[in-house]
């Protein structure tokens, strides 16, 4: 018992922290922003999904992938499929010259539901694809370049061309996939209004408590033998081999786990949105991803989700402001980031609370034991 | 051609070249059930590149390798480790940031597969083989410290312990005891004493002083080819061995 609980949640320290997240995010946040501003946080939570699988497969497994934008548009596209044609019945749609079909499709002179749209009219199945369609595009592409040995820097660049493919070949299939307008006018899932502010609290919630339970599943597999293989293979992945484990697969299987998640992340995405379209999919989003997970820390599970919500806090304040500056602050941001804190906001916790706490023990253990005339102390950082 | 032989490790007609380089050249090499080999030679002899091509980490260019009958060429890294053969490197390879308890349960031969390693749990059993092991390669007392803060030598002998982890029938060893101190290699060659048993060693090596203490018998590899094999006396007093190795 005791060692499941320290597996799922790290013990006590894994514990305070994730709650003190939970908190942040179910109670403080809640209470302090209107509806509008929750939105959007539940919005960026939903990047988050991505940026905990990149603290999975870049941090953990050494796999920088330049491409999970693709994932959380499988994800979020699966998720629009269906919520589309909920929003396309014969009624509402009376007007087209051929009624109940996506309005974009009747546009593109098609007057047939394509036959890969028809599963996505049942609920279980998208659900279920929501996870399982961008796992199998991984698996196949993991497969392919693993078992290959492709890593590094080809592996990424790989990654970006599959991002740029997938966002052109959207783009260029109006009629099937609505193009570069995307998937819009998603009003209802199974006669439920998502665009009601009741709807999106209920939303936010969802995806505060997925996350959480994201965290606490990945948190699970790292402190396995699973977590120690992937460490393993950072350090010596030729002595891992040749100790009889299939190196690839252990790569593919993180890489799908990423995805998956990632995927996760685009259906939350689309619900709280209320649309998909290229441009989440493509090489800018899925570069952004990455440097949420390294401004977060891109070994902490945790710091993934902070450096998420910090920079896109970030990029909303400034984007509101000056609109012009933002992107050269990102790009800054990350330079910065990748000199200076290699380890992220994380790593800078870490530091911080490794020089205070031989500091505060000193405070202790001088206040417990009074001398005259004792030197006085350093001081180097506030507590 | 196919007879069925007594041999645990059958090797005929092994070459590799590489641009045109013949690396190792028409190869023939037989080793017994629990015999040690030892492979000498000059530099550039050829005698890692034919311990590559057993755990498949190069491919040969011609010939066949027989282990318990089986043909490893073209078998994947982590199927030849299956089937029972353990490699060391030259440099030692272990886990940096992993302690000597986790290195040895890591290379312990049970939940290799993804699925298998998420289900995975050290059980009593794996933690009782950790420490006999642990206590063969004189590590018992630092099982809670990192890879990183391990002597070269002790690092050397973890290696060996991940290996024995695995209980190979065949084990190559890359020169084991490069860069010990005497009282290492004496311990080294205790340990390999004890560890043979059971099993069959092939070890390459350049310290003749060591050498003589643990073969069966030795393979001399000149260019890529077998020069001469016998035991040790023999070795010694082969003119064509004097005369490219021992020498001077």
């Amino acid at each position: 018992m005791k060692a499941i609980y320290n597996r799922l949640f790290g013990g006590t320290t894994g514990v305070v922290q994730l709650g003190i997240l939970a908190a942040i995010l179910m109670i403080v946040l809640p209470l302090s922003l209107d509806i509008f501003r929750l939105n959007l946080v539940g919005k960026y939570l939903t990047y988050a999904f991505v940026a905990l699988g990149l603290v999975l497969l870049w941090g953990k497994a050494g796999v920088l992938s330049l491409g999970q934008g693709v994932f959380f548009g499988l994800g979020g596209y699966c998720m629009a499929m269906f919520l589309k044609l909920e929003a396309s019945d014969p009624i509402s749609t009376k007007i087209q010259s051929t009624p109940g079909i996506p309005d974009f499709m009747d546009w593109n002179q098609i007057t047939q539901l394509p036959a890969f749209w028809m599963p996505f009219k049942s609920l279980p199945f998208t659900l279920l694809a929501v996870v399982v369609v961008p796992s199998i595009v991984a698996f196949v592409l993991g497969v392919a370049m693993f078992k290959r040995r492709v890593g590094g820097v080809y592996f990424a660049i790989i990654t970006q061309a599959l991002a740029l493919i997938l966002s052109l070949a959207i783009d260029g299939n109006q009629g099937y996939t609505g193009g570069r307008n995307g998937i819009t006018d998603l009003r209802t899932l199974l006669g439920w209004d998502i665009r009601s502010s009741h709807a999106q609290y209920l939303l936010y919630f969802t995806t505060c408590g997925l996350l959480v339970l994201a965290i606490v599943l990945s948190q699970w597999m790292l402190s396995g033998k699973l977590g120690k293989m992937l460490l393993a293979m950072r350090d010596r992945e030729d002595r891992v081999r040749f100790s009889g484990y299939d190196v690839s697969m252990f790569k593919v299987f993180t890489f799908c786990f990423a995805a998956a998640l990632s995927g996760v992340g685009g259906a939350l995405f689309v619900l709280q949105v209320g649309f998909i379209s290229p441009s989440l999919v493509g090489i800018v989003p899925s570069i952004e991803m990455v440097i949420f997970a390294a401004v977060g820390g891109r070994v902490s599970l945790l710091g993934a989700v902070y450096g998420t919500l910090l920079v896109n806090t970030g990029k909303s304040l400034f984007s509101e402001n000056f609109p012009q500056l933002w992107l050269f602050a990102m790009g800054g941001l990350f330079i910065a980031v990748v000199v200076l804190f290699p380890n992220g906001l994380a790593g800078v916790v870490e530091l911080i609370r490794k020089k205070v706490s031989p500091f505060l023990k000193n405070l202790r253990t001088s206040s417990t034991l009074p001398t005259s005339g004792s030197t006085p102390l350093p001081s180097p950082d506030k507590p | 051609m196919n007879a069925k032989t007594d041999f645990l490790l059958y090797i005929e007609d092994l070459g590799v070249s590489f641009d045109g380089f013949k690396a190792v050249d028409g190869l023939n090499l037989y080793v017994e059930r629990n015999e040690l080999r030892v492979i000498i030679g000059p530099n550039g002899a050829g005698k890692t590149t034919v311990l590559d091509m057993i755990c498949g980490k190069t491919q040969p260019t011609q010939g066949s390798i027989r282990f318990k009958d089986r043909e490893l060429v073209g078998m994947a890294e982590h199927q030849i480790v299956r089937s029972g053969v353990g490699r060391k490197f030259q440099t030692p390879s272990i886990y940096e940031n992993l302690t000597v308890f986790e290195n040895l349960e890591v290379s312990y031969p049970k939940g290799r597969s993804v699925f298998g390693s998420l289900a995975f749990r050290t059980t009593p059993e794996v933690v009782e083989r950790i420490h006999q092991v642990a206590e063969q390669i004189f590590l018992k007392e630092a099982l809670d410290l990192e890879g990183a803060f391990l002597s070269h030598g002790q690092k050397q002998w973890l290696e060996i312990g991940m290996l024995l982890m695995q209980e190979p029938e065949l084990l190559m060893l890359d020169e084991p005891v490069a860069g010990m101190s005497a009282p290492e290699r004496e311990k080294t060659a205790e340990l390999l004493n004890r560890i043979r048993k059971g099993r069959s060693i092939i070890i390459i090596e350049h310290d003749m002083e060591f050498v003589s203490r643990i073969a069966d018998t030795v393979t001399v590899l000149h260019l890529g080819k077998i020069l001469a094999e016998g035991s040790m006396q023999e070795i010694q007093h082969n003119p064509n061995v004097i005369e490219v190795y021992l020498g001077h």
